[in-house]
């Protein structure tokens, strides 16, 4: 019998009563609050597949829901909504409308590996949180995360040059994110960072910005891997059958 | 060859962070190296190893990147191992090792990529990775860096910070936890070791293995931020005057989040902040500029030359 757990404490699902008496029994106050029945019918039969199909997602099956992940999580220190463990199970059951309440924080995962070092199973949660969190994405339930910009700019960066010279990220990231670049606590750094560097250094620094570190013959390698990128977003777009969704869309708009 | 021998000369990887960022952390390793006698010599053009992001778009290409970098010292250096100081390329190239050796669907991503990049795919096996602590720890070893010490770092309280990627996840340092003489992956000591030998005091600090937040440090800043707050604290409620890292990107991040637990949360915390290699350099008599202690965020040379370092 699966144990329904926090969905089923929610304010929305208690009922109180002020004033109740059951079998001629007053139970009012103390004993007056009821957890309401409630039937889940939105099962998404396929969820475990779909993430099972996204890279780290492989071993979401072997889990024991020991907790062991939960437990030893990073970010469940500080945010307690933050629950491996329970995902993990909403995901085995298909629970996909639970699954979204949590839609906003999953990304959030600090790829620590405390849960991958704690699990008895191998599941290597860490690898189901990105890969829940880019399933979110792709499926449409949340925007691309600060996270996931940041590694595609990072990557395109290697893939162009081989190597990656971190100011420029930097502000690729920032432009991509339409944040602003100086923040006060930045400023304050950069100021800390100059005072005391000789002016070489800072020379130094200064050219690597304008003339980026490469890898040298690096445009077969670069080749090769956007290839190698493109087939597997194909493969895993055919897992998510999200082409049929576009398509379906397109005849739903034509109709 | 003893270990001793074997790790005396090694292909050097530096990587990205160590070009950029963590740049007193590349001056102070080659700084100890040359004072100890030990022979580093770079990867030739060598690439990124993918660092945290670039599993996230395909792990395999990841596995790739560094095994290119592997690849290069073994087939076109002839060297048999590898030395890289950031714990992230040091874990990537692990990461790829080990998948190299169990996974053929990895082996075989990296033999089309390498071949159609043009290079000898690398065969696990090939070469050793180690650490800048292994290749300390093995060479010269606590007595022989005792022997060499000429500026004593009694007087220093340590908090030893070694990060995630050192020891998690464990599967991938099979050398590890292998009882007296290995390294532990819960409570990890090389670091401890070598800086107790040089006279340093360590001390009890339960927080060696947190997380700084690192992979997030500019995308989710918050949450580093918490994260780098309470490892300051803890290490100075611990007694430390300094924490000693091991890492680039754990390194930065203390460094940031220091700052900006000052500015956006108004929590200051007066620790020291120095790579592993600065503090030993300045054991054995290097200057401070010597292993870029000026290149670092946070300004430890007056607190050093008060303890009468650098
Ligand atoms: S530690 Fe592993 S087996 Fe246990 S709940 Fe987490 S993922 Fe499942
Ligand atoms: S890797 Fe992510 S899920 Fe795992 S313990 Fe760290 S923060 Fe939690």
């Amino acid at each position: 019998m699966p144990i329904h757990e926090k969905s089923l404490i929610r304010p929305e699902n208690l009922e109180t009563h002020d004033n109740l008496v059951i079998d001629g029994v007053d139970v009012s106050g103390h004993w007056s609050t009821f957890i309401k029945t409630r039937v889940v019918s939105d099962y998404n039969e396929t969820l475990q597949e779909e993430i099972s199909a996204l890279p780290g997602g492989e071993e979401i099956h072997r889990c024991w829901q020991c907790g062991s992940c939960t437990n030893a999580c990073t970010v469940n220190e500080v945010n307690p909504d933050f629950n491996p463990r329970y995902w993990i199970y909403l995901i085995r059951m298909g629970m996909e409308s639970e699954l979204l309440r949590d839609k906003d924080i999953i990304w959030q995962c600090v790829s620590c590996n405390k849960c991958t070092y704690a699990c008895p199973r191998d599941v290597f949660p860490e690898g189901v949180m990105k890969a829940t969190a880019h399933w979110l994405e792709r499926k449409g339930h949340t925007p691309k995360s600060p996270s996931t910009h940041f590694d595609e700019v990072f990557t395109e960066q290697v893939l162009k040059t081989g190597k990656i010279e971190e100011s420029r990220t930097m502000r690729r990231f920032f432009a991509r994110t339409k944040q602003k670049l100086l923040q006060p606590w930045m400023i304050e750094m950069v100021k800390q960072m100059i005072n005391g560097l000789p002016v070489g250094m800072l020379t130094r620094m200064g050219l690597a910005t304008l003339i980026a570190p490469r890898t040298s013959d690096w445009s077969k390698a670069s080749a090769a891997m956007q290839e190698y990128i493109d087939e597997q977003h194909e493969k895993q777009e055919q897992a998510l059958s999200l082409a049929e969704l576009v398509e379906t869309a397109k005849n739903d708009v034509a109709a | 060859m003893t270990t001793k021998d074997k790790y005396k000369k090694v292909a050097y990887y530096p990587g990205c962070a160590l070009e950029g960022s963590g740049h007193s952390y590349n001056r102070s390793t080659k700084a100890v190296g040359k004072a100890l006698g030990l022979d580093l010599v770079e990867v030739k053009n060598w690439n990124c190893c993918g660092a945290m992001e670039v599993k996230n778009v395909d792990p395999k290409l990841q596995t790739y990147l560094s095994s290119r970098v592997m690849s290069v010292a073994a087939n076109e250096m002839d060297m048999d191992v590898v030395m890289a100081p950031c714990n992230g390329c040091y874990h990537n190239l692990k990461k790829a090792e080990y998948d190299l050796k169990n996974d053929s669907e990895s082996v075989a991503v990296v033999d089309r990529l390498s071949k159609k990049a043009g290079h000898k795919t690398y065969e696990s096996g090939q070469v050793e990775t180690i650490h800048a602590l292994d290749w300390i720890k093995d060479t010269i070893g606590e007595e022989g860096l005792a022997a060499r010490v000429k500026n004593s770092l009694s007087g220093l309280k340590i908090a030893n910070y070694y990060g995630c990627m050192y020891t998690r996840p464990r599967h991938i340092f099979p050398e590890k936890d292998k009882g007296p003489g290995s390294e532990s992956t819960s409570k990890p000591h090389f670091m401890d070791d070598l800086l107790a030998a040089a006279g340093a005091e360590n001390v009890d600090f339960p927080l060696k293995t947190a997380c700084c937040g690192g992979a997030h440090t500019l995308s989710d800043s918050d949450i580093s931020t918490k994260l780098v707050l309470n490892i300051l604290k803890t290490a100075k409620l611990a007694g430390a005057d300094v924490i000693a890292t091991e890492c680039p990107t754990c390194h930065s991040g203390l460094e940031m989040h220091q700052i900006r637990a000052e500015k956006t949360l108004g929590e200051k915390v007066d620790i020291k902040i120095l790579y592993f290699t600065q503090l030993l350099g300045m054991a054995l008599g290097l200057k401070a500029k010597k292993v870029g202690v000026h290149e670092n965020i946070s300004d430890s040379i007056k607190f050093l030359k008060a303890k009468g370092l650098g």
